[in-house]
């Protein structure tokens, strides 16, 4: 049984200019101590998908799906009270700015500390213990003396160490990390995303990695899902996503990279992610796609099979040439 | 005449800082005696982590501010000490893009304006000839002519990018220094900056200094890399080089941190431990030698110098001729 399942998510923000729709149709299964990571660039909700998995969304979010189910239980039927029992236990995040998630008015001590209180219960003694232990897990030299460290004492890296501590106190089955070493420096980014791995495979848990750095994505995770404006347009595994993307959006963005291009001028993807006004019509990618032809502009299209990594495309691309699913054949 | 259009010889900028309200001043050697030379066309990249020095020396090279000692040359004119007429006809010279779009364009003062502006304070052109060239530079810069009514929230990252590029071309300067141009924007947008740098570059004879700290895009546009570590340069070389084969351990942890998007590569990947030590009390010796792999009972006593190795200049001890 997969560990967190979704069919369907949507979420919808109620602004001035109407309804706006920043996830459309996702879906999703988490097994077990697995790492899988969502790749879009900004706006392609990604992270809005996970926040409302934690149920982290402001009120004039609305969310819905047909399926939300974590270990087994209804997220979305689920009482409120219940649900924050998983959420910070069972499910855990960490965010972007480790610098901002935590609180400048208290020490890390106390911070961590709090996780335990809320949901363990540890007296006392047992947090501080408990505290000093996970410091020293997620690398901290000299836990003890940091305890009554404030976060403006730390540096970046230092401090998304803690969120991780923070994380990972209660041994939760599922880590979402939102784009975790984007504040960071690149020596500093390798320190964490190993500790990531390695806490992920000490502890069994699943790992999902959301991050716009294909390099990241190739490094650590096994199964990739690529966002578009909301939707997802390929979910396939990590190594299939780098051999031969299917979605024409995948194939460019990697194109893009420059550190696989061939050339001096780097294939660029001609326009900028759709906003709440200019939602094109059919496919969403289609005035941006080099493929595209009438009926993409026309209709939405439907995912392809899982052969072709569940492309939103009418024509996806194998080896980088677009066919019709099934006419091949 | 020597054909360098920006020549710096040993840089250095110190900051006196107080630590805490009673606190003794303390010394901060931000840049710590830095040369370099640029050439029409050339692009060199300024490569290191965060507090390494590389935005000071930005502001250093842009004549924002004046360096503790050292000398600074533009088109063959000493900065240093030169009177301020001399300095404002040099500061033409030099423009610079900043990492941020969002934050380095006047919300309320349209594009046209923002175009406008480097030539109302600088040159005496009638309002007709200024509209003109702002116009032009709108086009060339790959953005339309009605977008010089506008204002910078109608633009998405990537445009703003391009506006802010523009104003600094406005001068025709000879030297751009570009800090973080691309690393706010996204992935796909992130190309297209990339080749309009390119294409500019060719277009304007234009040399720049590129401080990045994303290597995958050092490694594709620039000719000459620097690499710096707690205000000095411990590396510095033709980019092939440096990326085929990095001599300083310092270089070949940075690039050997930076994720490859090649999952079939698994390529070993040396971890430093610790994190960059403060530089109020840099250590002794050599300063990266408490995170260094390879280091060595002189490298805690007494500074490397950079010296030529390998076909490149390096900083270190264990890199043997």
């Amino acid at each position: 049984m997969s560990l967190l399942e979704i069919r369907n998510l949507c979420v919808e923000f109620e602004t001035r200019g109407g309804a706006f729709r920043a996830v459309d149709g996702v879906s999703l299964d988490i097994d077990p101590g697995e790492i899988v990571s969502i790749v879009g660039e900004s706006g392609s909700g990604k992270s809005v998908a996970m926040l409302a998995v934690m149920g982290l969304l402001p009120r004039t979010a609305h969310v819905t799906a047909d399926v939300l189910r974590f270990a087994g239980r209804d997220l979305m039927r689920l009482p409120a009270r219940e649900r924050r029992r998983i959420v910070g236990r069972e499910i855990a995040m960490i965010f972007q700015e480790p610098m901002s998630s935590l609180n400048p008015c208290f020490t890390v001590g106390f911070q961590i500390g709090e996780v335990l209180k809320t949901h363990l219960g540890l007296g006392r003694a047992e947090r501080r213990a408990r505290t000093i232990e996970l410091l020293g897990a997620v690398g901290i030299p000299d836990a003890e003396r940091r305890l009554s460290a404030f976060p403006h004492q730390m540096s970046g890296g230092m401090s998304q160490r803690v969120m991780i501590a923070m994380a990972i106190a209660c041994n939760p089955k599922l880590l979402i990390a939102d784009e975790p070493t984007t504040a960071l420096d690149v020596t500093i980014q390798a320190q964490i995303l190993d500790l990531l791995v390695k806490l992920q495979q000490e502890r069994g848990m699943a790992l999902v990695l959301i991050t716009h750095d294909m390099g990241v994505v190739a490094e650590t995770a096994q199964r990739v899902i690529v966002q578009y404006a909301g939707q997802q347009v390929e979910k396939a595994t990590t190594r299939e996503l780098f051999r031969d993307p299917h979605h024409p959006y995948s194939a460019a963005l990697l194109a893009a990279l420059p550190e696989r291009a061939t050339t001096k001028v780097l294939p660029s993807i001609p326009g900028v992610v759709p906003g709440q006004y200019d939602r094109p019509q059919g496919c969403l990618f289609a005035p941006r796609c080099a493929h595209a032809f009438a009926l993409c502009h026309a209709k939405a299209p439907p995912p392809a099979g899982s052969e072709l990594s569940e492309a939103l495309c009418h024509t996806p691309l194998v080896g980088g040439v677009p066919v019709v699913p099934g006419a091949a054949a | 005449m020597t054909g360098y259009v920006l020549e710096a010889r040993d840089l250095v900028q110190h900051y006196k800082v107080r630590r805490g309200l009673f606190g003794k001043v303390g010394l901060v050697k931000a840049v710590d005696g830095i040369s370099l030379t640029l050439k029409p066309r050339q692009t060199l990249a300024v490569v290191g982590e965060s507090g390494c020095g590389k935005s000071t020396l930005a502001r250093m090279l842009t004549m924002i501010e004046q360096p503790t000692a050292g000398s600074l040359a533009i088109a063959g004119t000493e900065v240093v000490g030169a009177d301020a007429a001399t300095l404002k006809r040099l500061r033409r010279d030099v423009q610079m893009v900043f990492q941020n779009p969002y934050g380095s364009l006047n919300p309320r003062q349209t594009i046209g304006g923002a175009l406008e502006e480097p030539l109302l304070v600088n040159t005496d052109l009638p309002a007709a000839e200024r509209r003109a060239q702002a116009a032009e530079m709108l086009k060339r810069v790959g953005l339309r002519p009605e977008h010089y009514g506008r204002y910078p929230h109608m633009f998405s990252g990537g445009q703003r990018q391009r506006i802010a590029i523009a104003r600094a071309l406005m001068l025709r300067p000879k030297v751009l220094v570009l800090d973080e141009p691309v690393s706010a924007l996204d992935l796909s947008v992130r190309a297209q900056v990339l080749n309009l740098l390119a294409e500019l570059q060719r277009n304007f004879d234009l040399a720049y200094v590129f401080v990045s700290h994303d290597l995958s895009v050092v490694k594709h546009i620039a000719d000459d890399v620097m690499v710096m570590y707690l205000g000095r340069v411990v590396e510095r070389g033709p980019s092939a080089t440096i990326f085929t084969a990095p001599q300083h351990p310092y270089t070949r942890a940075l690039i050997s941190a930076t994720p490859v998007a090649d999952p079939e590569r698994r390529k070993e990947r040396i971890i430093l431990h610790g994190e960059l030590p403060s530089p109020f009390n840099p250590p002794r010796g050599c300063t990266f030698n408490p995170r260094c792999p390879l280091a060595m009972d002189i490298c805690r006593v007494q500074r490397p110098e950079l010296e030529p190795k390998k076909g490149r200049d390096v900083a270190c001890y264990a890199v043997t001729p």
